[in-house]
């Protein structure tokens, strides 16, 4: 079953009568349990892209259809509600509060999601459980490496146990051994746990951790292809 | 949501402690001023409502004239409406049946001499119900009597700073003070009882009021007529017997053309409260002027907390909060800064006030209570809320409109 399924988006942004192209027509569908990574050069549109599919933005023309059912009939409240079940975000600079501890960074999502509080605390321990950082629970990010904050930013974006985890970059801000790790865990969650994951990238290794890759340019789809050679704990598999 | 959210206020604050402090501090201000005011306002009124009911409350006073209007209104308070014959009627049992005591008062201010000694004293024309009345007696000597009012005596009771002005140490009983031309010789001296009587008697001269009318004042009328009733429960009936005989006296028929007002205790209560009340809540007024200016502290911090925070807003709407989410959690901070500095600034101002009692109750030997303003603290902690709530709605708008990227952008 199709989770995603766009047709011929366009994104046009207008500032002050000059018109800017950002996407035009993009076409793809995404099944539940696909690992897909979205690569391109800087401006050829993938992060617009990421954002109109995270519902962080509004595609200009096209249709766009999130589990069967077009988003133009929701209101902003709704897709607040469905970014807030469905989807996780890992963005590049982590953007996790500062000053705040890892489990309440974790818990940060349950915070909108009509969840009792009560249940919180076990579900964010269980997200960083599953992240491998369960002795860091009471740490605040600064005193966390990068990779780590990576991982609590994974653990928030798994708390509500989500359809599609949406990741920006998420190894752009970090050295090549924490990216693998950050990687290995995202793969994993595809693998063992079903997480349908999106990932942008510009990086051709990171993006082999992924079973299919969209290449976009200047606005439109390059190339989409099934990755033959995955790289799996550091090894090219079938 | 609303309890989480009043958490992460909380922490919030305590994270950004120093800019917290100056934030709120307009509002600790304002409301520590408030506080003091209304403290204070509410000490000065039980201090002379005090002093008032130390009077007795069976007390009436007849005055003449209609009750002023107003301050320009005053003289029409000057009239001669009130007459021995009237004392006369009012003495009457069966005009007035629960009147226990009635004593005429004229008053006065002129210069009294002793050998080359010179001060001006209140002059008070009483009746010896004077001593039972506004319970004093003289500390030497004795108050004059019946046959000294009758006979239109020349005789004088001084009170303590009269005695001191005119005789210093020496021996005043039986010695002659000039008044008006007229030797009145002096039969008794008040104990001191200080400023904190309502009447100074310290000033006081007083006399027979048949000699102040006839020697002194060359008036055939009252200043006023003191009554009291023979009972509290008694105080409405009387007055309502004196305006009858009142009003027979003078021929009067319409109420509303009276020529003379009675006041009971409790209309001088009210009145006194009336007056602290109006100018306690000027006083507020004014320093809630300063509310309001921390209200646009709390505005401009707001602003500039919704800048920093913009990475954060878009972080949170990314999550799933909706606008209403980052509405709630602005207001709410905005409402936690204004309300923890009113509850600073109540402290402060009981604080303050708790001690300006303790000062003028041993300085100027006071019978100065502190109280503390329970009315003025409710309104105090709910008008911070509200000043929270409407400086914080523009900034709370603000950050809600914020979209996700250009907040996850911004760097």
């Amino acid at each position: 079953m199709s989770v995603i399924e766009l047709k011929n988006i366009e994104k046009i942004y207008f500032d002050e009568d000059v018109e800017t192209h950002v996407l035009r027509g993009v076409s793809f569908n995404i099944n539940a349990g696909e690992f897909v990574a979205i690569m391109g050069p800087s401006g050829s549109g993938k992060s617009t892209l990421l954002h109109i599919l995270g519902f962080l933005d509004r595609h200009t023309k096209g249709e766009y259809r999130f589990e069967g059912k077009t988003i133009d009939d929701y209101s902003d409240e709704e897709l607040a509600h469905i970014r807030n079940k469905k989807m996780g975000f890992i963005f590049q600079a982590f953007n996790l509060l500062r000053r705040t501890t890892v489990l309440e960074n974790v818990k940060l999502p349950l915070l909108y999601s009509g969840i009792k509080e009560s249940k919180w605390s076990d579900m964010a321990k269980i997200a960083i459980e599953a992240v491998g950082l369960s002795h860091r629970l009471g740490h605040e990010p600064s005193q966390l490496s990068g990779g780590e904050q990576q991982r609590v930013a994974i653990a928030r974006a798994l708390v509500n146990n989500p359809e599609v985890i949406f990741a920006d970059e998420p190894t752009g801000n970090l050295d090549s051994k924490s990216g693998k790790i950050v990687m290995d865990i995202l793969q994993k969650l595809n693998e063992e746990k079903g997480h349908t994951i999106v990932l942008i990238t510009h990086e051709t290794n990171t993006a082999q951790h992924a079973k299919r890759i969209i290449r976009v340019r200047d606005g439109v789809i390059e190339n989409d292809d099934l990755v033959r050679r995955r790289l799996t704990n550091g090894e090219f598999v079938k | 949501m609303i309890l989480h959210g009043l958490k992460t206020a909380l922490t919030g604050l305590k994270t950004n402690k120093s800019r917290t402090i100056l934030t709120i501090l307009g509002i600790v201000i304002g409301v520590t001023a408030i506080i003091l005011i209304a403290s204070l306002g509410q000490g000065a009124q039980n201090l002379i409502l005090g002093e008032i009911q130390g009077i007795g409350s069976k007390t009436i006073g007849i005055s003449p004239g209609r009750q002023p209007k107003g301050l320009s209104d005053m003289a029409s308070t000057l009239t001669d409406s009130l007459k021995q014959k009237d004392a006369d009627a009012l003495n009457k049992k069966e005009n007035v049946p629960h009147a226990s005591d009635i004593m005429p008062l004229v008053f006065s201010s002129q210069n009294a001499t002793f050998e080359n000694q010179s001060y001006q004293p209140t002059i008070y024309g009483v009746s010896p119900l004077f001593a039972k009345i506004y319970d004093v007696t003289p500390e030497e000597g004795n108050l004059f009597d019946d046959e000294d009012v009758k006979s239109y005596a020349n005789v004088v009771v001084i009170g303590s700073k009269v005695k001191d002005e005119l005789f210093g140490n020496d021996n005043a009983l039986g010695q002659k003070i000039k008044i008006k031309g007229q030797n009145f010789k002096v039969i008794g001296i008040l104990g001191k009882k200080g400023q904190s009587a309502l009447v100074n008697f310290d000033t006081a001269a007083i006399l027979p009021y048949t000699t102040a009318q006839q020697y002194i004042l060359g008036i055939k009328y009252f200043n006023r007529i003191v009554v009291q009733a023979d009972s509290e429960a008694n105080v409405d009936v009387t007055v309502q017997d004196i305006k009858t005989t009142l009003r027979n006296n003078h021929d009067i028929t319409d109420p509303t053309k009276d020529d003379f007002f009675v006041e009971t205790q409790a209309d001088a209560m009210k009145s006194v409260s009336t007056v602290t009340d109006v100018l306690t809540l000027f006083l507020i007024s004014v320093a809630a002027i300063s509310l309001v200016v921390g209200g646009v502290g709390i505005m401009n911090i707001m602003l500039v907390s919704v800048t920093e925070r913009t990475r954060e807003i878009g972080l949170r709407k990314a999550l799933g909060a909706t606008r209403g989410n980052i509405m709630t959690q602005f207001l709410l901070e905005a409402t936690v800064l204004t309300t923890v500095g009113g509850l600073i600034g109540i402290l402060l101002g009981a604080g303050f006030s708790y001690l300006i009692a303790v000062i003028l109750s041993k300085a100027l030997n006071l019978d100065w209570g502190f109280a503390f303003p329970v009315s003025a603290s409710i309104i105090g902690i709910g008008v911070s809320a509200a000043i929270g709530l409407v400086f914080g709605l523009y900034p709370a708008r603000k950050a809600a409109k914020k979209s996700p990227i250009e907040a996850l952008r911004y760097e």
